[in-house]
Order: C-alpha cells, then structure tokens, then sequence
C-alpha cells in the first residue's frame, strides 16, 4: 500500500503542476530568478577567492642571506620555515640563479649590465622566497627569522635582512582587505539567501493559498496529511528542478559571453590545470553547480510547499 | 458504569446523536442551544431554518469540523470530539458530504474526482476502475467520465459530487443546501436521486431552503432557528 500511495502522490503531483499550468508558469519564473541569484553568488564566489589568492600571491616575504652564507646554511632555514604548518611554500633562489633573474629583468639596460660585468664577483646574495597561507601569519614567520639572525643559530648568522618591516603595510592592508571582503561577502551572500527563501517561500505559499479550498475538500473526504501535503512537496520539487535547470542553462551563455572580461582567472583553490575563463570553470565544475544550483532549488521548493500546506491541515 | 451503558445503547439505535450542544463563537454570538436529538440509520432527515440559524455549525460539528462548547456528539458511540485525528479521518470517511458549491477539485476530470474520494480511503486501483464508472452511471454521467468541472453545467457537477459521496458506501451522506445553485429540473432530480440513496439503507441529512423539495419529500423535518430546534415532525412540512 505504501508503494501504491507513493505512486498516486507522484502522480498527482504532477497533474496538479500541469493542469494549474499558469501558477505553475509563475512559480517556476519567480523561482528561476531566485536560484539566478543563488548560482551568481555561488560564481561571485568563485571570482572573489580566485581575486584573493591571487592577491596573497603576490605577497611574500624575502630572506637575503649574507654572500658568504653556504648553500647548507641556507636549505637548513628552508627546511625548518618548510616545517611550519602557515608556511605554504617556500622558493630557493641560489646566488647564480639570482644573478640570471637580475640579468633577464635588466637585458635591456645595457649600462646596468656593462657594471655587473665589470665586477669581479657575483654581488648577488641567496634568498628564500617565503610564502604563507594567510598574509597575517607573515608576522609570525618575520619573528621566527629575526630572532634566528639575532641569536645566530642554525644558519641564523647568515641572514642579511628580512624584508618584512618594509613590506609590513601592505601586508597589513591586503590582510584588511582580504578579512573586510570575506566578511561583507559572507553578509552579501547570507542577505540575498535569506532574501531568496522568503521569496520563494511566499510564492510557493501564494500557489498553496489559490489552493486551500482544494484542501478542504480533501480533508472532508478523510485524505491523510500525508496525501493531501504530498501532491503539494512534489509540486515545489518540480518549480526548484526545472528553475534550477533553467538558471543553469541561462548561466551557459552568460559565462561564455562576460567570462571572457575575467580572464585571466587564476582558480588555484579548485583547478589545478591553469588558467582559465569563467566559462571554462563552469564546464570543468558543472557537475557541482548543478547540484548547488538545482539542489538549493528542490530543498527550497520541498521545505516551503511543506510548511505552507502545513496551517491548512488543521482538522 | 453509566456511561458505558449509554454507549451500548447509542451504538444500537442512533448514528447521530447530539447530547446538550451548545456553541458560542469567540465574538460570543451563539450558534447553538443545548441542542438534543438523535438520528437512527436509514434515515432521511431535513433541517431547515433561515441563514444563520445554526444549520451549518450542525453539520460542521457532525464532521468535527467544529468543537461545541458544550455537550457531546456522537457518531454511533464515538464521541467525535474526543478522538485522534486518524479516528477522526476514519470516521469522515464512513460520511459523504455534499455541498451547495460542489467543491469539486477543479483541475482533476469527473471520474478523477471521484478516483480521489477512494485513493484517500485506500482503496485499491481495481477498485477505482471498477467503481467509479460504476456509480458515474448511477448519477447518469457515465459519458462526461473525462470532462473537468467546468466542462459541465451545475446540475451535473453536482451529480459528480454525489457520485464521490456515495462512492465509498458511505453510512451517512450529508447534503448541505445541495440544491441551492439548481434549477428547478435539476433540484428534482438530485433529491430523486438522494432518495434512491436512502431506500438503499444510507442514512441522508440535508438541510435546504427550497420548501417545495421539504413538502414533497414527505420525511422527518427538524426546524432551527437562533440555535435550538423549534420542530422536529415526523412527517413535516417547511414551516418557518
């Protein structure tokens, strides 16, 4: 019997959403806007994380090692910063290798080249290019290297300078701006959400309000809550399923044609292939949006239909 | 001990039995008076009385739709006020309920409609597509089965409703004002069609205004007015 009554809930279900053809029609149009809101959200984002870290990854902190430093001194610092949980990379650059980097940047400079040549040796100190996960943890890292120096220890002696004091205020103001962003961000996302389910809850309850004499009448002929309320969740599955799949094919073109004004868009957290355009990322990630999308679409549906049939059930 | 005693008997005599019923809405206007009387199965019972006599609040208490403020209704010998809400849904079931308005489900064919009434009491699709057509013809609607309700005329949306009422074999049908949208013609065949149910054992409630339908039926009258019943003639006649 359960089976049999699961059928005929379907199955009304979705006579209910073709027959009220029109409600149906504005429900699904109204929520097509809202899940629109929910997937440019979701690519919003996308684009800010892939603007921070991008943003942090042009932050760094130097170590210039004294000339004399020893290559051991200086991969002995490298492994024990390498050992820190905030450290997320850090890049040897050997004194030759220093000198070719400096020798590609000035390869137009002929007069700067022409005093590197007269020098008998290579002026060019080591560096260890310091990069951590969070630009506020660079301060800790700072300390670590300046207490190392001062007490000169574990190839402490060889480091020349630290270049984090000169470096402190952007780094401090891209910290700023990085937590600011996520937190308006996060206040964006969570009003427009809110915004979105009240929406949709009020259509969905507009659509069920058209239909409380409906439910009258099947409370009078001894219908279950469950039969009467059923018809209803599947009617709201349908207006998140296909607004969902609407907003998803609306996304196609939309990220094809305005991608472009992203690139290049550097998607380290969920691509590990490159570069790539909005549109791209929306391909290589359409399995999730799709769920995200759609998925938000249902749940919202489903919950709002359930609620609002719920005050018409009173016996 | 009593109590008990009193059970026993209703469940022998009486399908319907109000016992002291008063109701008085939140605006304290009074609907009903220390209401009593009893109706027993196979009856054909009229009530009549004017707009805003209480006829509606009767029936609405009969369906626990309505609690009273006081007193007691039972259905057989179940106090319908003192029972969960799957007693209360099983007991509607055993009750059809036909209305002035037809409350036919406007996006769903005659014979959907219908199909609804016996899904909701679970009963089989064999059933459903034995039945249905089946009591289609008994309203003499067999060939409007897929028509929707606004495909048809008031007459005949109202015969569907009677054919959902009776549909689950019902021990009691309810006809609230079922004739107050009919014409003359079709107001004689629906209570032709009543009285068929009734001589097939179906105890039938309906209130009307139409004195010529109460003159004609030749059955048991109970007149209300302002909340308690003024008449209840074996034989009545509208008299208000």
């Amino acid at each position: 019997m359960f089976w049999t009554n699961t059928k005929r809930v379907i199955r009304s279900g979705f006579i209910n959403f073709w027959r009220n053809g029109f409600v149906s029609l504005a429900s699904v149009m109204v929520m097509t806007v809202t899940l629109f809101v929910v997937g440019s959200l979701f690519f919003n984002n996308v684009l800010l994380d892939a603007s921070l870290s991008e943003l942090r990854d042009k932050v760094d902190v130097n170590v210039y090692f004294n000339t004399d430093a020893s290559e051991e001194e200086v991969l002995s610092l490298k492994d024990q910063l390498e050992s820190f949980p905030e450290v997320s990379n850090v890049e040897y650059i050997s004194r030759e290798q220093a000198l070719e980097n400096f020798k590609e940047r000035h390869k137009d400079d002929i007069l700067t080249l022409q005093a590197l040549e007269e020098l008998s040796e290579n002026p060019l100190s080591a560096v260890l290019n310091v990069k951590t996960k969070e630009p506020s943890q660079y301060e800790s890292i700072a300390n670590f290297l300046s207490d190392k120096k001062a007490s000169g220890e574990d190839g402490g002696a060889a480091i020349d300078e630290v270049n984090y004091l000169q470096n402190k205020t952007a780094i401090d103001r891209l910290t700023n701006i990085i937590e600011s962003s996520k937190v308006s961000n996060f206040a964006k996302t969570a009003i427009l959400v809110i915004i979105s389910i009240v929406v949709v809850f009020n259509t969905v309850r507009l659509s069920i309000y058209i239909s409380r004499e409906e439910i009258s009448v099947m409370r009078l002929v001894g219908a279950s809550n469950r039969y009467i309320r059923g018809p209803f969740v599947i009617v709201g599955v349908l207006y998140g399923v296909i607004a969902g799949i609407i907003s998803i094919i609306i996304f196609y073109p939309l990220t094809y044609w305005f991608g472009p004004l992203f690139y290049p868009l550097p998607l380290f957290l969920t691509d590990s292939v490159g570069k790539l355009t909005l549109f791209e990322y929306y391909i290589n990630n359409f399995g999730e949006i799709f769920l995200i999308v759609v998925g938000s679409g249902v749940v919202l549906g489903a919950i709002s239909s359930w609620l609002a049939v719920r005050r018409y059930l009173k016996i | 001990m009593g109590g008990l005693c009193l059970r026993r008997k209703l469940k022998a005599t009486f399908m319907i039995y109000f016992d002291n019923v008063s109701k008085i809405y939140d605006d304290n206007s009074i609907a009903l008076q220390d209401v009593s009387f009893s109706i027993e199965p196979n009856e054909f019972v009229s009530i009549v009385g004017h707009s805003g006599a209480g006829k509606t609040t009767l029936i609405k208490m009969m369906l626990a739709e309505q609690r009273p403020t006081a007193g007691q209704v039972f259905f057989e010998s179940v106090d319908v006020h003192n029972l969960r809400r799957q007693e209360i849904l099983d007991i509607r079931r055993r009750i059809g309920t036909i209305f002035q308005d037809f409350r036919l489900l406007p996006h769903l064919t005659a014979f959907e409609n219908i199909a609804f009434a016996m899904e909701a009491a679970g009963r089989s699709d064999e059933d459903i597509e034995a039945d249905v057509p089946h009591v289609l013809d008994l309203v003499d609607l067999g060939d409007k089965m897929w028509n929707f309700p606004h495909e048809l005329s008031g007459g005949e949306k109202q015969r569907i409703a009677i054919a959902r009422a009776i549909v689950n074999q019902p021990d009691i049908i309810i006809a609230d004002e079922p004739t107050g949208n009919l014409d003359p013609i079709n107001t004689y065949e629906i209570i032709q069609i009543l009285k068929k149910i009734n001589d097939l054992g179906t105890t039938v409630i309906l209130t009307t205004h139409n004195k010529g339908v109460i003159d004609s039926l030749k059955r048991r009258v109970m007149t209300i007015e302002k909340g308690k019943i003024i008449r209840d003639d074996k034989e009545g006649k509208y008299m208000l």
